[in-house]
C-alpha cells in the first residue's frame, strides 16, 4: 500500500517544501489570532467583569450563620425553677462517616432502643441535611443509654452522642397550663416572629407563658460569618457577633400554693385561680387534669398524643383561663353591689322570702334553695344565706340594662387581659347581645335568673377571681399579671412587673361596698352562713361566696359521650373567697367540675389555698 | 567557547529551546497542581514521577531517527487500531470503555492514536505526490476517521477531536486543496445535528449547560459557572499562589485535572494566563519551525501536525475553562494532573526533537 508499484510522478521536493511553508505560515497566523481571541476572552472575564466575579466568589465563600441564644429561665416568685434548660444528650448520625445507614441503624438497635417514629422522622429530615452534617436520631437519651453507647462506641463510626440544652419542666402537669411549653418551630410559628432572629432556633413557645413571653425569653440571635467550602462545610469563623440570651422570667406563681390547690382537687377536674388583690399578681392557677409538657418539647409521639386526647376531661384544655361556667350565686355580691350603688335598694332595706317568687301574670315560680324561704333579708343576710328571692327582686328592679352596665365594669363578659394567650371572655348578656344572637327580645324572666347568675351568664374562673379582687380592692380592676419580674441578661436585680390598672369602678357609697364584703364575711363566719364550717381554726378572717353552676357546656369543642351525659349533667361546684377580711391579701376562685356542692366540694379547696398563702405571708 | 561545553550537550540531538520550554511549563504545572490538589504533596510527587518517566521517554524517542519511525508507523497504527477495537469490546473504566487493563498498568489505546494517526497519515502521504489529489485525500481521510469513530463511540469526544484534528492537520500541511477543506467544514457543520443523535446523554447535558449555564446553576451549569467565577475573580494579577478561594474551597470542579487552568487563572490573573499562553505559543512555534527544517516529507508533516495538535489542546481547554466551549475532556498539556496524556505529549515532543536532530543541515 505504501510502496506503491504503480508508476508515480516524481515528487518535486522544492515545491513541496514551499507549499508546506506557506501552509505552516497560514496555520501559525490562525493560531496566533486564536490565541489573541483567547486573551481577549480572559481579559473580558478578568478585567472587564472582574468586580462582578469577585462579588460572586466572595458570596460563594462567606456564609452567615446564626448563633442561637440561650432561652431565658422561668422561676416562681420564691425563686423555684419552673422551666430550665437541662443538659441533655441526643444521638446523631453523620451519613458521610456512617457508610450504610440501614446497616448502622440495624446494629445500633442492639444498643439503643428507638421507635419506628423516631426512625421515620430521621429519614424525613435526612434530605434536608448534607452528608457531612449530623442528623438527630433520638433526643433526650437517658443515662443508661448514654452509658451503653459509650461502651459500644468502638462498634460505630459516624454516630455520636451530642450534648444540648433541652427545655424541661420539672413540675410537669401541675404547671402545664400556665407555663405552656416550647415545641419544634414550624412554618406557622415563623409567620408571627422575626424570621431573621429565628434562623437557628429549633424551639418556640407554643402556648402559655412560654408563648406570651416568647420574644423576651428567646433573646436575640447572634451571627457568625464563616468561610465554607463548596460543600458547605465550615472551615473557619471570620467574624462573630454573640447572641443576647433571653430574659429570665420570674412568675408571680407560688408553687407551694399551686401545689396545695392541685393536691386538694385530687382526682377531680376543676380549676383554681388565686390572685393577690394588692398588686394583681397571679398566685396560683390550676387547671386539672393537666398533661406533661415535657412530652411536647421534642415532638410528642402519636401514641402519647392520642392517649392525652382519649383521656377523660380534656387535659389540654385550660379551664382556669378559657373554661366557661355559669357563675350561679357567686355573681350575687356583684348584683347586690349594683343594686346598692345604683340606688335600687338600700343597705337596710329588706325583702321577704317565701321560698317562691312569681313574676306578675306567670304561673311558673322561681325558687329559693330553702323550702319555705328565708323570711326577711337585707343585703348581708341575702349574701350570708344566698337568698335567691332578694336577688330576683333586685334584678328586676335593676333591669338587664343596668345589670349589664354595672357588671361590665367588673370585667365580666370580656377577657381580663392577663399575660397569657388563649383567654376566654365568658358572656355578660344584654338586650343587644340577645337580639344579635337569637333575634329575640329580652324577657323579664331572664332578668330574674340573671340576679342569681343563671341563664345566659358565663364566666371564666379567672374572671371571677379578678372581679372579686376588684370588689375587695375598692373598684380597682387590674389586668392580672403572671409575670412578677423580669431579669435582663447580665443584671443581678430583676425588674418588677406591675399589673396595669384597667378600670376604676366608681365608688359612690363606701358603706354599700362594706356591706357586701360583710355579707361575704358572714357566708363563712355567720351562724347561718352557707359555708360556715370552712374557716374553722383559721388564723385569719375569711370571707367568700358559694355557687352552683348548672352544666352549660364546658367548652364548645367538648364531645359528650352519650353514656356519660348523666354524670356530666351534675352541677359544677363554685366558691370564691378572700382573706384576711380586714386587709385582703389573696382572692381565690374555685370551680370543681361536676362537684355538686360549692360548700362541700369547692370551699375546702379555697381554704387550703388561703392557708398555704397566708401561712407564708402572715409570718413575713 | 565550544570547548567549555561538553560534547554531548553540543550534540544536536536535543533541542534545548524546546526542552527549556517543556520544563518551564511542567514546573509551573507542578506548582499549580500543589495548589489545585488542596496542597497535597502526594499529588505533586506522583505527577513529578510521571513527568520524569515522560521526559526519559521523550529523550529516548528523540534518539530514534525519523525514517525508522516511518517504517514502524503502519505496525504501530495497526497495533493501536486493534487495541482500540479490543477496548471497545472489553474495556474497563467509569462507564466508558477507554481503558485497557494490562494487569500492571491501565492503558488508554486512544492516547496512542493521538500519535499513531498523524504518523500514519504522514507515512501514507510521504511517498505520494503532494499536494494530494482527491483520491489520496479520501484515503488519508479514511485513515483518520476509522479510529476517530471508535473513540467517539467510547465515548470520548475530547480525544476523538484531538485524533481527528492531528490527522486533519497533516492533510492540511500536505497541501490538501482549500476546496476540500471548505467542503469538509461545510459538510461537518451540516452534519452536526446528526452528531447530537450519536451523543451520550451526559454529552448532550454538557452542551445544554454550555448554552445555558444559569438554567441549572447547581447541577449541569455548576462547572462552567464556578470556573468562570474563579477566572473572573482572579483579575489582572490574581489572588496569589495558594490563595484562590474558588480553588482552595473546592468550588472549582475537577480542579486538578481538566479545570486546572481556572485555578491558575484565579491565582495568577490575566498576566499569568498571558505568560502561560506565550509559553505554549513558543512551544508550538518552535514545533512549526522544526517542521520547516525537517529532512523529508514524513518528518515535516508529522512535526507540523504534532505542533498544531498541541495548539488544539491549549485552545480547547482554555476556551472550555472560560466558558467559550462546552465541557470536553481535554487536559491542559503538561499541567493537568494525569499520566497518560503527559506521557503521550512528551512522546510527541520526543518525536519533534528527533526530527530536529535529523534535520536537513546535518550530514
Amino acid at each position: 500500500m505504501f510502496r506503491s508499484n504503480t508508476p508515480r510522478p516524481i515528487k518535486d521536493a522544492h515545491d513541496e517544501q514551499r507549499l508546506f511553508a506557506s501552509r505552516a505560515r497560514t496555520g501559525f497566523i490562525i493560531i496566533v489570532l486564536l490565541f489573541l481571541g483567547l486573551v481577549a476572552r480572559y481579559f473580558y472575564l478578568q478585567v472587564s467583569h472582574h468586580e462582578d466575579f469577585t462579588t460572586r466568589s466572595e458570596s460563594n465563600r462567606v456564609q452567615v450563620q446564626p448563633v442561637t441564644p440561650n432561652r431565658g429561665l422561668i422561676y416562681d416568685r420564691r425563686g423555684r425553677l419552673l422551666a430550665e434548660n437541662r443538659p441533655a444528650f441526643r444521638l446523631e448520625i453523620i451519613p458521610e462517616e456512617a457508610g450504610s445507614i440501614e446497616e448502622t441503624l440495624q446494629t445500633l438497635r442492639e444498643v439503643i432502643v428507638f421507635s419506628e417514629e423516631e426512625e421515620e422522622r430521621f429519614w424525613k429530615t435526612r434530605n434536608r441535611y448534607r452528608d457531612f452534617e449530623s442528623i438527630p436520631l433520638k433526643f433526650n437519651l437517658d443515662e443508661s443509654e448514654v452509658a451503653r453507647f459509650a461502651v459500644n462506641r468502638h462498634r460505630f463510626s459516624g454516630i455520636k452522642v451530642v450534648p444540648y440544652l433541652a427545655r424541661s419542666y420539672p413540675y410537669a402537669d401541675m404547671l402545664a397550663h400556665v407555663l405552656g411549653y416550647v415545641g419544634r418551630l414550624d412554618a406557622g410559628d415563623l409567620a408571627r416572629v422575626d424570621e431573621r432572629n429565628y434562623r437557628g432556633t429549633t424551639h418556640i413557645g407554643k402556648i402559655g407563658a412560654e408563648r406570651f413571653y416568647e420574644s423576651q425569653l428567646h433573646g436575640t440571635s447572634g451571627i457568625e460569618r464563616v468561610e465554607t467550602n463548596a460543600r458547605g462545610r465550615v472551615l473557619r469563623v471570620l467574624e462573630r457577633q454573640d447572641p443576647v440570651p433571653g430574659v429570665d422570667l420570674v412568675l408571680s406563681l407560688d408553687v407551694a400554693v399551686q401545689q396545695a390547690a392541685w393536691d386538694m382537687l385530687g382526682d377531680r377536674a376543676g380549676s383554681i385561680v388565686a390572685l393577690d388583690p394588692t398588686d394583681g399578681s397571679v398566685i396560683a392557677m390550676v387547671s386539672k387534669p393537666g398533661y406533661d409538657p415535657n412530652l411536647f418539647v421534642h415532638g410528642i409521639s402519636n401514641a402519647d398524643y392520642q392517649a392525652i386526647l382519649d383521656s377523660p376531661n380534656q387535659p389540654l384544655f385550660n379551664r382556669a383561663l378559657a373554661g366557661g361556667y355559669e357563675p350561679g350565686s357567686t355573681l350575687k355580691p356583684f348584683i347586690g353591689l349594683a343594686g346598692l350603688e345604683l340606688g335600687v335598694i338600700g343597705i337596710q332595706d329588706t325583702v321577704f322570702s317565701t321560698g317562691e317568687f312569681r313574676l306578675e301574670g306567670q304561673v311558673r315560680p322561681f325558687h329559693d334553695w330553702k323550702d319555705g324561704g328565708h323570711g326577711w333579708a337585707d343585703i348581708r343576710l341575702a349574701l350570708e344565706e344566698s337568698v335567691n328571692t332578694y336577688f330576683y327582686k333586685l334584678a328586676l328592679g335593676l333591669g338587664i340594662d343596668r345589670i349589664h352596665f354595672y357588671l361590665d365594669q367588673f370585667g365580666f363578659g370580656k377577657p381580663t387581659g392577663i399575660d397569657l394567650p388563649g383567654e376566654g371572655s365568658g358572656l355578660l348578656p344584654s338586650r343587644d347581645w340577645k337580639r344579635g344572637r337569637y333575634n329575640e327580645p329580652w324577657y323579664p324572666g331572664e332578668t330574674v335568673i340573671s340576679g342569681i347568675g343563671q341563664g345566659f351568664n358565663v364566666v371564666t374562673p379567672l374572671q371571677l377571681a379578678n372581679a372579686l379582687a376588684t370588689l375587695v380592692n375598692g373598684g380597682q380592676r387590674k389586668a392580672p399579671r403572671l409575670a412578677y419580674a423580669i431579669k435582663q441578661p447580665g443584671d443581678v436585680q430583676a425588674e418588677r412587673v406591675s399589673a396595669p390598672l384597667v378600670f376604676q369602678v366608681p365608688v359612690n357609697n363606701n358603706q354599700a361596698w362594706l356591706a357586701v364584703l360583710d355579707g361575704l364575711r358572714r357566708v363563712v363566719n355567720g351562724a347561718r352562713g352557707t359555708a360556715r364550717d370552712v374557716a374553722l381554726n383559721a388564723d385569719y378572717v375569711m370571707a367568700g361566696k358559694t355557687g352552683t353552676s348548672q352544666v352549660f357546656g364546658l367548652a364548645e369543642d367538648e364531645k359528650y359521650e352519650e353514656s356519660e351525659v348523666a354524670e356530666h349533667l351534675r352541677h359544677h361546684a363554685l366558691f370564691i373567697a378572700f382573706a384576711p377580711y380586714e386587709n385582703p391579701k389573696i382572692v381565690v376562685a374555685v370551680v370543681v367540675d361536676h362537684g355538686g356542692s360549692g360548700t362541700r366540694d369547692a370551699a375546702p379547696i379555697a381554704r387550703a389555698v388561703l392557708d398555704a398563702w397566708l401561712s407564708q405571708e402572715l409570718t413575713r | 567557547m565550544n570547548r567549555l561545553i561538553p560534547g554531548w550537550v553540543r550534540s544536536p540531538r536535543l533541542d534545548w529551546i524546546m526542552l527549556a520550554l517543556v520544563l518551564m511549563i511542567s514546573v509551573t504545572g507542578l506548582a499549580v497542581l500543589y495548589s489545585a490538589s488542596g496542597q497535597d504533596a502526594a499529588y505533586v510527587e506522583r505527577q513529578a514521577i510521571r513527568l520524569g518517566i515522560g521526559l526519559v521517554g521523550m529523550i529516548m524517542i528523540s534518539l530514534v531517527p525519523p525514517h525508522v519511525l516511518r517504517i514502524w508507523t503502519p505496525w504501530l497504527f495497526g497495533f493501536g487500531l486493534i487495541l482500540l477495537a479490543t477496548t471497545w469490546l472489553v474495556g474497563v473504566g467509569r462507564g466508558t470503555q477507554r481503558w485497557l487493563d494490562l494487569g500492571i498498568i491501565r492503558f488508554q489505546p486512544s492516547e496512542l492514536m493521538k500519535l499513531a494517526v498523524p504518523m500514519m497519515v504522514a507515512a501514507f502521504l510521504h511517498p505520494r505526490m503532494l499536494p494530494p489529489g482527491w483520491k489520496d485525500s479520501l484515503l488519508a481521510g479514511l485513515i483518520l476517521l476509522a479510529p476517530t469513530f471508535i473513540i467517539m463511540r467510547q465515548p470520548d469526544l475530547g480525544t476523538a477531536l484531538l485524533v481527528a484534528s492531528s490527522g486533519g492537520f497533516t492533510l492540511f500541511l500536505a497541501g490538501i486543496r482549500w476546496r476540500i477543506i471548505v467542503s469538509v467544514m461545510v459538510v461537518s457543520a451540516a452534519l452536526s445535528p446528526v452528531l447530537w443523535i450519536f451523543m451520550e446523554e451526559y454529552q448532550r447535558n454538557r452542551v445544554r449547560s454550555f448554552l445555558e449555564p444559569e438554567s441549572d446553576p447547581l447541577g449541569q451549569g455548576w462547572n462552567i459557572i464556578q470556573s468562570k467565577i474563579a477566572v473572573g475573580s482572579g483579575g489582572l494579577t490574581g489572588k496569589g499562589w495558594l490563595n484562590g478561594t474558588q480553588a482552595q474551597l473546592e468550588f472549582i470542579p475537577e480542579r486538578h485535572t481538566d479545570f486546572i487552568l481556572a485555578v491558575f487563572a484565579e491565582e495568577f490573573g490575566l498576566l499569568g494566563v498571558c505568560l502561560l499562553l506565550a509559553l505554549y505559543l513558543a512551544l508550538i512555534g518552535r514545533g512549526l519551525y522544526i517542521a520547516t527544517i525537517a529532512r523529508d516529507t514524513y518528518s515535516r508533516l508529522l512535526a507540523g501536525s504534532l505542533a498544531m495538535t498541541l495548539f488544539v489542546y491549549v485552545l480547547v481547554n482554555s476556551a472550555m475553562v472560560s466558558g467559550l466551549l462546552p465541557v470536553v475532556g481535554i487536559p491542559l498539556p503538561l499541567i493537568s494532573y494525569g499520566g497518560t496524556s503527559a506521557v503521550s505529549l512528551l512522546a510527541g515532543i520526543g518525536i519533534l526533537m528527533s526530527i530536529y536532530s535529523h534535520r536537513k543541515f546535518i550530514k
